[in-house]
């Protein structure tokens, strides 16, 4: 590893004093999971890096004074994962940090670090999104907040300019009658980065879909959300029908590219697949 | 480019070490403590080799730099057993004759001790989950399975000395 100063402070007014002025030579590390494999091979070659380990405020998961859930930038996606109201309440965020590498990893690996990476199979986006959180970012200029959606702004690249840090997520409480799942596709089990991952979130009104929400990851440079298949379920009762149909539009969302993990054809199809099964489960949980 | 001091403990004692910021703690076990169970696979987090306990937790050390353990408790495969009494699971290990070549086998150990310590009665299907991020490459995993699922009958009867 290339040799660099690490800075341990105890507050967010600390990391942000140790970030001040240094611009793209200082890098934050909270699991390390994604930061260490590329300092080891020299693809991040920093002067500085911030400890956050030791920053109790990064560590809150909580429920907020409106109801809702705060989720500290470095909770870990075992803590999601296992945490029973979020379990209960938000049972696709448990399901996507579920998914993240291996129980060695989980235990380090962070929700803000999933986020900042910005990696477009980032499994813990989509439920997030569907589910409108909020990103609570710190700077020098003081605390802003960004809707997860507009975090996003390419691949590796996020809203946070050099001298900010993502500080905690804010998920609102889902209305009564509300279900999430998050569903991906890996050729392994374990251990794999997705193909194409799909978050559905739904609100029944009366007999009818009263809100849907659809995030597609591994699809495009970012996650994205299928405005035009919420639209076709929004308002319309949820029959097998219009699910199919919403699958269907949803793929109209993607702009895939090919690789070594499968073609912009495969994907599309994925995206089908995984948007119905999702939105069924979604549909059931939310007490259809 | 200063070393700085690390202080936690490890395997119950308490350790001073002088370390370079950019270590791991892996190699602060290995090339400072003198520690050599956890090994180096990948170097990446994907193989499992380098797997410990930090505050009760199972991580992949290869991945930690040693100075976020300060403050924290850290157990290696050298921790495991008790005053030279083999832990449950490195007993079923040696009588099973588990170990092919050897190498992934300290990090499996603490792996399935992880998993017994949250969950002492795991089904197969635990089993198979919990040790799912250790890879061996002589792929002696049916074993393994046979070791842990002997121990872990041991354990839950709480026969564990």
């Amino acid at each position: 590893m290339r040799r660099f100063e690490l800075a341990v402070p105890t507050s967010v007014d600390d990391c942000l004093k140790a970030m001040a002025g240094q611009g793209t030579a200082v890098k934050l590390v909270a699991g390390g999971t994604d930061l260490l494999p590329q300092l080891k091979n020299s693809l991040l070659n920093p002067a500085l890096v911030v400890d956050l380990s030791g920053v109790k405020e990064l560590r809150a998961l909580e429920r907020d004074a409106a109801g809702g859930l705060r989720i500290g930038a470095a909770v870990t996606a075992r803590e999601l994962e296992l945490d029973p109201r979020v379990r209960a309440e938000y049972p696709a965020i448990a399901e996507s940090a579920a998914l993240v590498g291996s129980i060695q990893i989980r235990n380090l690996a962070t929700v803000g670090g999933n986020l900042c990476n910005a990696a477009p199979s980032a499994d813990m986006a989509p439920p997030l999104i569907a589910l409108e959180a909020e990103a609570v970012i710190a700077g020098p200029k003081g605390r802003r907040r960004v809707p997860l959606a507009s975090f996003f702004q390419g691949v590796r690249r996020t809203a946070l300019e050099p001298d900010e840090l993502l500080l905690e997520l804010v998920v609102p409480r889902p209305a009564p009658r509300s279900g999430g799942n998050y569903l991906r596709h890996t050729p392994r089990r374990e251990l794999d980065i997705a193909v194409v991952g799909v978050a559905s979130q739904l609100t029944l009104g009366d007999g009818v879909c009263a809100k849907a929400r659809i995030v597609l990851a591994s699809v495009a440079p970012t996650p994205v959300r299928a405005p035009e298949a919420e639209h076709a379920l929004e308002g319309q009762p949820l029959t097998a029908e219009r699910i199919e149909a919403a699958a269907t539009l949803a793929v109209s969302a993607a702009s895939p590219i090919s690789d070594q993990r499968g073609s912009a054809e495969y994907r599309r199809h994925l995206v089908r697949v995984l948007t119905r099964r999702t939105l069924i489960t979604a549909r059931e949980r939310a007490g259809a | 480019m200063a070393k700085l001091i690390l202080r936690c403990t490890v395997n119950g004692e308490d350790v001073e070490v002088l370390v370079s910021p950019y270590v791991t703690l892996l190699d602060a076990l290995r090339e400072d403590l003198g520690l050599t169970g956890p090994k180096e696979g990948c170097g990446t987090g994907d193989c499992g080799a380098c797997s410990v306990h930090l505050d009760g937790k199972l991580v992949a050390s290869c991945l930690v730099l040693a100075l976020q353990a300060r403050g924290r408790s850290v157990k290696t495969i050298e921790g495991l057993a008790k005053d030279d009494v083999l832990h449950p699971l490195q007993e079923a290990f040696v009588r099973m004759g588990v170990p092919q070549c050897g190498f992934c086998i300290p990090g499996v150990l603490m792996a399935a001790a992880a998993l017994l310590a949250d969950n002492p009665r795991p089904t197969e299907s635990e089993i198979r989950y919990g040790i799912a991020g250790n890879l061996c490459r002589c792929t002696g995993y049916t074993k393994m399975l046979a070791a842990i699922t002997e121990a872990a009958g041991t354990v839950a009867a709480g026969k564990e000395r």
